[in-house]
């Protein structure tokens, strides 16, 4: 499978996919994502105190996955270089940031992705990968990720969409799910996801289609029973998140005639309780290229922060103060933030079945 | 009204309070109840959920089940199984009554 960009897609444009979302709003589908949190009196999105230092590595990627948001794969090229790690080395040593999160792609196939957790090591950061485990698997040069993880520190965050082969395979590839499970074994080898141990693993699930999640808990119990009486897996925790109606995933919902209706639940599911914990407002998001984002998300819609003189604000003028009095962008894509429990970090609040069955 | 069944109307069911809100209200409030973590989990209260609507034949409830236990993270496999459950006493429901037929037929018989 290509990449949208390959593929010359009409939805590798980022102003198509704009269009896409106010469409709805412009048909009375839905609200504007504006005029709902403006109801309950958070329009502007404001930021809270920021604790992750984002960083998208390239959106090179081993894997295709049918729902990704970064329509990231082996043909996309772009890599962050490391004079922009250098770059973002510097601010996070004039800031308190405590996390570095690092994601993609597959950020391991940037040639400088080992030095640059070392380094953030160094500065006495937390360091988070979102690792896809396959790339542990790809190439022999990468069988000791987990060994560089564990002397590191870092925090394992790795996408597994479900506990069986089937769909997961569906999502992301013929052989994904095995390949996974190898790598988590090797994992766990070396400590991660063991009771007891200070290391790490964490997994994501995201529903293999047009529906949502429901019940982190009840989820997290399944796939520990699953994974540890078929695989002999134990992991941490696992976090339910909602697959965001952009890029490859916005291609699969209009091409299986479920844009609408998707969009729809979104906002029948919109929880205002989420929006304190929205990851927009703790995180900061920075592109291969450097510059500088709300979120991963906004950054793959190229929604760039402005800086003073209402230019793209890059990673070499990174400045918190300015960063921390910002209006945060926003758009319809914003309603898979806080859709039920909300889809970045805020609390979990059941949502009841009855509740499915209610009206827009 | 050209068809009986609209999907939109699943959308509307809270709608039905219009007619009349305390009995709606009593019954929203049951059904909250009964679907919540209990003695049996929510992701099982889907499952039966999803063969009763089959048993009852409701379209609506197949719709909002089928996702329900999607959500839930219900395989399937699990979902498909289900169905069969309630094929299996829906079939059965009919063959037990064979007996009713046997013993009228043999009431008959020389």
């Amino acid at each position: 499978m290509k990449s949208l960009l390959a593929q010359h897609h009409e939805l590798s444009s980022t102003a198509k996919q704009m269009q896409l979302l106010d469409d709805v709003v412009q048909a009375g589908l839905i609200p504007s994502f504006q005029e709902k949190i403006n109801e309950i009196g958070h329009y502007p999105l404001r930021p809270g105190a920021m604790e992750i230092f984002q960083l998208n590595m390239g959106k090179m990627c081993n894997q295709t996955c049918k729902h990704c948001h970064v329509d990231a794969g082996p043909d996309r090229s772009e890599i962050m270089s490391r004079e922009t790690m250098e770059l973002c080395l510097q601010a996070l040593a004039e800031t308190n940031i405590p996390i570095v999160d690092i994601t993609g792609g597959a950020p391991e196939l940037n040639s400088d992705f080992r030095w640059f957790v070392e380094e953030c090591r160094k500065l006495g950061k937390k360091v988070m990968d979102r690792c896809n485990l396959t790339i542990i698997l790809a190439n022999k040069k990468y069988y000791d990720l987990p060994q560089f993880f564990a002397e590191n520190q870092v925090e394992i965050v790795s996408s597994l969409p479900f506990y069986n082969a089937d769909r997961t395979d569906r999502q992301r590839g013929v052989g994904v799910f095995d390949t996974s499970v190898k790598a988590l074994k090797m994992l766990n080898e070396v400590g991660y996801g063991k009771e007891n141990s200070e290391l790490i693993l964490n997994l994501v699930y995201n529903p293999t289609g047009a529906f949502l999640s429901s019940g982190q808990q009840v989820l997290e119990a399944q796939f520990k029973k699953v994974l540890l009486e078929e695989h002999g897996i134990e992991f941490n925790n696992l976090y339910a998140i909602t697959n965001m109606p952009i890029s490859r995933f916005l291609e699969y919902l209009v091409r299986s005639g479920n844009y609408e209706s998707y969009l729809e639940k979104l906002v029948t599911a919109f929880n205002p309780s989420a929006i304190a914990g929205v990851m927009c407002r703790n995180t900061i998001s920075i592109g291969w290229d450097g510059y500088i984002y709300d979120c991963d998300f906004n950054q793959m819609l190229d929604l760039k922060i402005s800086n003073s003189t209402h230019q793209p604000m890059h990673i070499r003028e990174f400045n918190l103060d300015y960063l921390n009095k910002r209006d945060i962008i926003i758009s319809q894509h914003c309603f898979g933030c806080t859709a039920g429990a909300g889809s970045s970090c805020g609390g979990e609040v059941i949502k009841t079945s009855v509740e499915a069955l209610m009206p827009v | 009204m050209k068809t009986y069944y609209n999907p939109d109307d699943l959308k509307k069911f809270g709608n039905i309070s219009e007619f009349d809100k305390p009995l709606a209200d009593k019954f929203f409030s049951w059904y909250g109840d009964v679907f919540a973590e209990g003695a049996l989990t929510a992701r099982e209260k889907s499952l039966i959920a999803l063969a009763v609507s089959h048993a009852v034949q409701c379209p609506y409830c197949i719709d909002a089940y089928s996702e329900d236990t999607l959500a839930k993270g219900c395989t399937e496999e699990q979902m498909m199984e289900a169905v069969h459950v309630a094929a299996a006493i829906r079939g059965g429901a009919s063959l037990v009554h064979a007996t009713q037929m046997m013993n009228k037929a043999k009431e008959l018989s020389m």
